[in-house]
């Protein structure tokens, strides 16, 4: 039941016109970002079909004359010759990359963009961030400066990554801290896989807890995704299509079902399905960046309207609807669906229910045909049944942006700063110490050159406090809301 | 005399361009229900007021845009060209790559500074092609970063760079919720500072306009371009030409439109926020089976105007003036359903047919306006003209500087300092070297304000 990868990162800069790129780092990370480059394709393939290079399509490829120059000089404007990932992508072992550079994928990458080992992080974080991460640290820098010289504009880079195994939360938290030293401007986006209660590695409660601390240090956003509720979205999905309730009205095009390109074609993918999702997520995520609507949403504005306070930047997901029927126009109630899907349990990328917990700000990225006269009207329906601060009552963000996704005619993200992530770091925090009291485990990281106990003792107190920052907010909701007293003017 | 528009930001940029499309619109509408000889003067005025002639045929808009991203203004200029009677000079506009991302404090600490001296440059391209300047209208939302707080940046640099012009910034107040989260933060800064640099602040309420469109225009799926729409309709019908002097003949049109708004409007610089109503508003398949009157038109006018109503329907007809000699109990009535709108000036445009036969008692009632004015004659003007704009028939227009946006002044003021109090984003904005004491200055500034309006 580990799906996405349990290493590997994938960096990843997107921005605007400009770039955003994705570092992928490990097996995790780079599985995610194979089936996030397959869909950016296609989507902006259905949407420029002249085969110009635009600049939609600039922020996450660049347009290269590979027949003149075979270093890559960038063409801005005119045909699309030989388009290149901005992305790097990472991990300490060769087999995933291998594959992706054999796929239909391959010429989207070339080996300036790569970075791999042959031995790989045995699921140990100290290895893929203290040992490969001053290895491979002028490396790393090195093609990321080259990767962002590309960029006319460089707004974000995404990290896409797993939490319990050695490079992807090991060496992935490194980059994201290099990265912060190198670009301190570029705002740093992460996709973090959290490991499953019953995951096969015995140490990804370490590996997940120390992790957590970087996150919580060095990125702006953090978007957590459990494999479980992934999982869980698929099979929903699969039994709906096999009952023939829905049947053969789930379009083999939709998001969920689409496997096509990426790595080969020898053997079942259980995965693809899984990593679509997320790769949909980052597509929408960035869509209002790419593409043009009434009212546009950049990256930055994520993070300034989602995280009221510095540490508290882990958002919840939801993807809706999951799969779409053919209609163009669509009836106003099944419109409304999408809405109310958005706020359910069952929706959400990460195992929490935000409509029993505190929010304390939400954001709507709508695609396709819908106006903001749908968007007010469902956030007042939606509104008295959730609990928002008392500062922010008022706490949503809307985008609106014109062009849907393939295959669908609308499409929401939702994405939650909610207390109820909280469960999900308690429960962590439990794994790690049942492990930390017996001290288990322990001596295969503390071998590790530059490790020591004080990176556990830090890590734990870090999780800790930002527990208990939750804790203080969900505890403020009990109360009466005093309004503090106004400014008083002498008239 | 001319007007250079400015245009900030998504929401500017997007309300600017529907603005020149209604004018040139109605430029172009036909005869306008009145004499060849009227309508001409009336189209010179019109042209040299918001549009230059460089060829022959094709009026290019006086404006400035200016985004921090491309994709706006892209489309902006697209849409423009493609109408086929107008366009933008495509050297006028301004974007960079990446937005202000719904903060102030990068828009005005970072991206002002940064890019003052190019802005200022086609600003002055734009004002030498002006045979006679009247001033500059600013068309920018105050809830996200670039409109808000680049738009605050450029109005105090516009101000130092044409002290003895006029500038009028038109503000696009952000729906209650569900825009941007930290728009009441926006608002509070951009506020206070455009208080300190601009002669007036023209203001519409986005959920107001959007009411509009729902209950008067009939709008089942409103978009944004609807509520623009609305939005351009009511500029358009205060600043296209119209005469303050009712001389028989052809009408002598206003010659600086800004000028003399801010002159009967603005007495006082403690007062300076306006906003506007009109009448009628209907969608355009309901114009023709409809016919007006004076008396009825002006009467709702009166109406919305003391009882504060966003348009003709759902007046509350229980309002009265107060009773001279009676001490209102003003204080803890401010918040009130059904308060009396106290108003200082009022500006009243008609247009169409029968303009003589209108008759504006009703507004000159000293008992409108507050005790503290000893020039009751000042506080209404009329400006006039027989040229029906844009289809209908007969229509009024109210600019007033009043109590109309005291409570959301205060409904704004109020969020932001219940989230001030809890320190929360404060840190987004301190990353671009906006700090709590910056703050605390904005929220004193403001709090001023509306002591000010609540007291009148």
């Amino acid at each position: 039941m580990y799906i996405l990868c349990p290493f590997k990162l994938y960096i990843s800069s997107p921005l605007n016109g400009f770039s955003r790129f994705p570092s992928l780092v490990g097996q995790c990370g780079n599985q995610i970002g194979c089936r996030f480059w397959d869909l950016a394709l296609r989507e902006h393939s259905a949407v420029n079909k002249k085969g110009i290079y635009d600049e939609a399509l600039s922020s996450f490829f660049r347009n290269v004359n590979t027949r003149t120059d075979g270093d890559g000089a960038d063409l801005c404007k005119g045909k699309i010759r030989s388009l290149k990932a901005r992305a790097l992508l990472i991990d300490m072992e060769e087999g995933v990359v291998n594959e992706i550079l054999q796929g239909p994928l391959r010429d989207l990458f070339d080996s300036k963009q790569l970075i791999t080992d042959v031995s790989g992080s045995g699921n140990n974080w100290a290895v893929g961030h203290k040992m490969y991460g001053c290895q491979f640290r002028d490396q790393i820098v090195e093609k990321l400066r080259k990767t962002a010289e590309h960029c006319d504009c460089l707004q974000c880079f995404f990290i896409i990554h797993s939490m319990g195994g050695g490079t992807g939360s090991g060496l992935g938290t490194f980059i994201l801290k290099v990265l912060e030293d190198e670009f301190p401007e570029v705002y740093r986006f992460v996709t973090s896989v959290y490991p499953s209660r019953e995951d096969d590695v015995i140490t990804s409660p370490y590996n997940s807890v120390l992790a957590m601390k970087e996150l919580s240090d060095h990125a702006d956003c953090v978007l957590p995704i459990e494999n479980e509720s992934l999982f869980d979205i698929v099979s929903k999905i699969n039994q709906m299509t096999n009952c023939g309730k829905l049947g053969s009205t789930v379009k083999q095009t939709s998001l969920i079902t689409s496997s096509a390109g990426g790595i080969k074609h020898n053997r079942e993918k259980p995965f693809d399905a899984m990593n679509n999702i997320v790769a949909n997520l980052l597509l929408n995520l960035t869509s209002s960046a790419r593409f043009e609507g009434s009212l546009n949403m950049d990256l930055n504005e994520i993070s300034m309207n989602l995280v009221p306070f510095p540490q508290l930047h882990y958002l919840v997901s939801s993807l809706t609807p999951l799969y779409t029927l053919a209609d163009v126009n669509v009836p106003p109630r099944r419109l409304d669906q999408m809405f109310s899907d958005a706020f359910s349990k069952d929706h959400q990328l990460l195992r929490a229910d935000p409509k029993h917990s505190l929010y304390l700000a939400c954001a709507l990225l709508v695609r396709g045909n819908v106006q903001v006269s749908d968007l007010r009207r469902n956030i007042e329906r939606m509104k008295p049944s959730l609990q928002f601060v008392s500062w922010n009552q008022e706490g949503w963000k809307t985008g609106l942006c014109s062009v849907p996704p393939v295959g669908h005619s609308h499409s929401l993200l939702a994405l939650a700063n909610n207390t109820c992530v909280k469960p999900t770091f308690i429960e962590l925090r439990e794994r790690f110490m049942m492990l930390y009291k017996k001290k288990a485990h322990l001596h295969h990281y503390l071998h590790v050159d530059g490790m020591e106990q004080s990176n556990f003792s830090e890590a734990l107190s870090s999780l800790t406090d930002l527990i208990e920052e939750y804790n203080q907010l969900d505890a403020s909701n009990c109360g009466p809301a005093i309004d503090p007293p106004r400014l008083e003017i002498a008239v | 005399m001319s007007i250079i528009t400015i245009q900030l930001g998504q929401c500017g940029n997007q309300v600017g361009r529907e603005v020149f499309d209604t004018i040139c619109t109605d430029l172009h509408g036909g005869h306008g229900l009145c004499s060849k000889k009227e309508n001409e003067s009336y189209l010179a005025a019109g042209r040299e007021r918001f549009f230059s002639e460089e060829k022959p045929g094709v009026l290019a808009a006086r404006a400035v845009l200016v985004d921090m991203e491309p994709k706006v203004i892209g489309q902006t200029l697209s849409l423009a060209s493609k109408s086929g009677c107008w366009t933008y000079d495509h050297q006028s506009h301004f974007c960079q790559k990446q937005g202000s991302g719904n903060n102030w404090a990068n828009g005005y600490c970072v991206h002002g500074p940064k890019h003052k001296e190019s802005i200022m440059n086609l600003v002055r391209k734009e004002a030498e092609k002006c045979d006679r300047l009247s001033g500059f209208l600013t068309v920018m939302s105050m809830a996200g970063g670039t409109g808000s707080g680049l738009g605050a940046f450029v109005t105090a640099g516009l101000k130092d760079a044409y002290p003895s012009s006029f500038l009028l910034n038109h503000v696009v107040w952000p729906y209650g919720t569900g825009e941007v989260i930290v728009q009441n933060y926006n608002a509070v800064l951009t506020l206070s500072h455009l208080y300190q640099s601009s002669d007036a602040l023209l203001v519409h309420e986005n959920d107001a306009v959007h009411k509009i469109c729902a209950q008067l225009m009939n709008i089942k799926q409103i978009s944004f371009r609807d509520v623009n729409r609305v939005i351009a309709h009511q500029l358009g019908s205060v600043f296209q030409p119209a005469s303050s002097s009712s001389s028989d003949g052809a009408t002598q049109y206003s010659r600086s439109p800004l000028g003399d708004l801010m002159e009967v409007l603005v007495p006082h610089p403690e007062f300076k926020m306006l906003g506007i109503r009109n009448i009628p508003q209907m969608s355009e398949n309901s114009l023709p089976y409809t016919t007006f009157a004076w008396p009825g038109l002006l009467k709702h006018l009166r109406q919305m105007l003391i009882a504060n109503a966003k348009m003709e329907e759902g007046i509350d007809w229980q309002v009265r003036p107060p009773v001279p000699g009676l001490p209102a109990s003003r204080k803890e009535s401010l918040k009130q359903p059904g308060r009396f709108n106290t108003s200082i000036a009022n500006l009243v445009t008609l247009r169409g047919k029968d303009i003589q036969s209108a008759d504006l008692g009703g507004f000159r009632d000293p008992a409108l306006y507050t005790s503290w004015l000893n020039a009751p004659e000042d506080t209404l003007t009329v400006w006039k003209t027989p040229r029906a704009f844009n289809k209908y028939e007969k229509s009024a227009s109210l600019v007033s500087n009043s109590q109309f946006l005291l409570k959301p002044l205060d409904s704004v003021v109020g969020k932001a300092w219940k989230m001030f109090a809890s320190k929360a984003y404060i840190h987004q904005y301190t990353k671009f070297g906006l700090d709590e004491d910056d703050f605390l200055h904005c929220f004193t500034t403001l709090e001023q304000v509306i002591a000010s309006y609540g007291s009148l």
